[in-house]
């Protein structure tokens, strides 16, 4: 009877010292990168969708502008953002929602619409993002030390996000391919809409 | 005997199987923000009316041709958004469902007779009816959610809608798609039709 059993009783073993062995991950709690303080900050802006999608658009509307606005954007947003973020961190707190609102609904706009800005004007544009933006992160991201290397990461982010965001679109030559990069300012606008309604939700 | 043994060590396996492949309990509110996205996504897609006058608002851009393809899909997100966020904003909006059944009755109607107006009375009728589309998002946001995510969830859900209806409308080049096209509007607009005897029930 043993030798009839044993078949089934070592296939039984076998699968469940597997199930038990190598049980599902549990995952009740997040895990920090684990690489220091400069992933960390390239990691919260990539978890941060209201610092990331305003930063896109902004690539976007340079990219659909051209060549020349896209350098502009490629350098002044990350600078911007780092001067913003030092400022943040050796002033304190200050965040504030309507800083995204803005940013969504104004970026948003601007890209559904292929708004014809002047490189003057869109360099003003992405320096006034980068800073406001930059100094709600320095704001919160605790000791200027710390912040900063933090900061460095995003900064970093952002130079190689602009560049392959406006690189892409800057190539673009089908029209209906632009059309799609309008069709996503539309999208950007509409989320920025919802998020001042969300802002005067009732009971929210 | 031994085929006690067997049932005893298959009834085994399936405790040792049930106890050690745990599953998540969902007896809780889901909160966080993939779930806020996932369950913004999930809005549009999960009801009928929505979805049919979505790929509705794309079939009619395909038939109409350009600017309108792609005029339609431009304006009816911001124009939605603006609906949502009354919606949000806990503004009264009486007979939604009706203007949602409304909209599928007669963008599915536009598409069946292959109506062919200005391009700003095509925009004005989508975006008026984008309004009730988006209170209704708006309107039923779950309580915890990431307002954003959730947002941008349903956004980018009923853009994905546009794009399947363009991209179905795209058998309009041929005359046996342009009769298939119109024949899905019809079905469109009997569905509406549906959804306003149940707005009413």
């Amino acid at each position: 009877m043993l030798q009839r059993l044993r078949p089934a009783a070592v296939t039984t073993a076998a699968i469940a010292l597997w199930i038990v062995f190598c049980p599902a991950r549990a995952e009740a709690h997040l895990n920090s990168t684990g690489l220091g303080p400069i992933y960390d900050g390239a990691a919260h802006l990539l978890l941060t969708p209201e610092d990331l999608v305003p930063a896109l658009a902004l690539a976007l509307l340079a990219g659909l502008r051209g060549v020349r606005h896209g350098r502009a954007a490629l350098f002044v947003l990350p600078a911007a953002w780092l001067l913003g973020g030092i400022a943040g961190a050796v002033a304190g707190h200050g965040e504030s929602r309507a800083v995204a609102i803005a940013s969504f609904l104004v970026l948003g706009v601007f890209v559904a619409a292929d708004a014809p800005l002047s490189l003057t004007l869109l360099t003003a544009l992405t320096a006034s993002l980068g800073f406001v933006h930059g100094f709600q992160n320095g704001a919160g991201m605790g000791p200027p030390g710390v912040a900063a290397q933090a900061l460095f990461g995003i900064a970093g982010l952002l130079f190689v996000l602009t560049a392959l965001v406006v690189a892409f679109v800057v190539e673009l030559r089908q029209p209906w391919s632009r059309i799609a990069v309008r069709v996503l300012g539309s999208w950007i606008a509409a989320s920025g809409l919802l998020m001042l309604g969300w802002a005067m939700h009732p009971i929210r | 005997m031994a085929s006690h043994m067997r049932h005893a060590s298959r009834l085994l396996l399936f405790a040792i199987v049930v106890f050690c492949l745990e599953q998540a309990l969902s007896a809780h509110v889901q909160r966080g923000e993939a779930v806020s996205f996932r369950i913004g996504f999930a809005h549009p897609i999960s009801g009928w009316d929505h979805v049919l006058a979505m790929v509705a608002v794309g079939l009619w851009g395909a038939q109409l041709g350009a600017p309108a393809v792609w005029l339609l899909p431009l304006a009816f997100p911001m124009v939605m958004a603006m609906g949502g966020m009354l919606g949000l904003m806990g503004v009264p909006m009486p007979g939604t469902e009706i203007g949602i059944a409304a909209s599928a009755i007669l963008l599915g109607s536009a598409v069946l007779s292959e109506v062919r107006p200005p391009y700003v009375i095509a925009a004005a009728v989508v975006a008026f009816f984008a309004i009730f589309h988006g209170y209704a998002h708006g309107a039923e946001l779950p309580e915890g959610q990431n307002g954003l995510l959730y947002s941008m969830g349903f956004v980018i859900a009923t853009g994905c809608l546009h794009a399947i209806g363009i991209s179905f409308g795209l058998i309009h080049r041929w005359l046996w798609g342009q009769q298939l096209l119109r024949l899905a509007g019809g079905g469109v607009a009997l569905a509406g039709a549906f959804f306003m005897w149940r707005a009413f029930h």
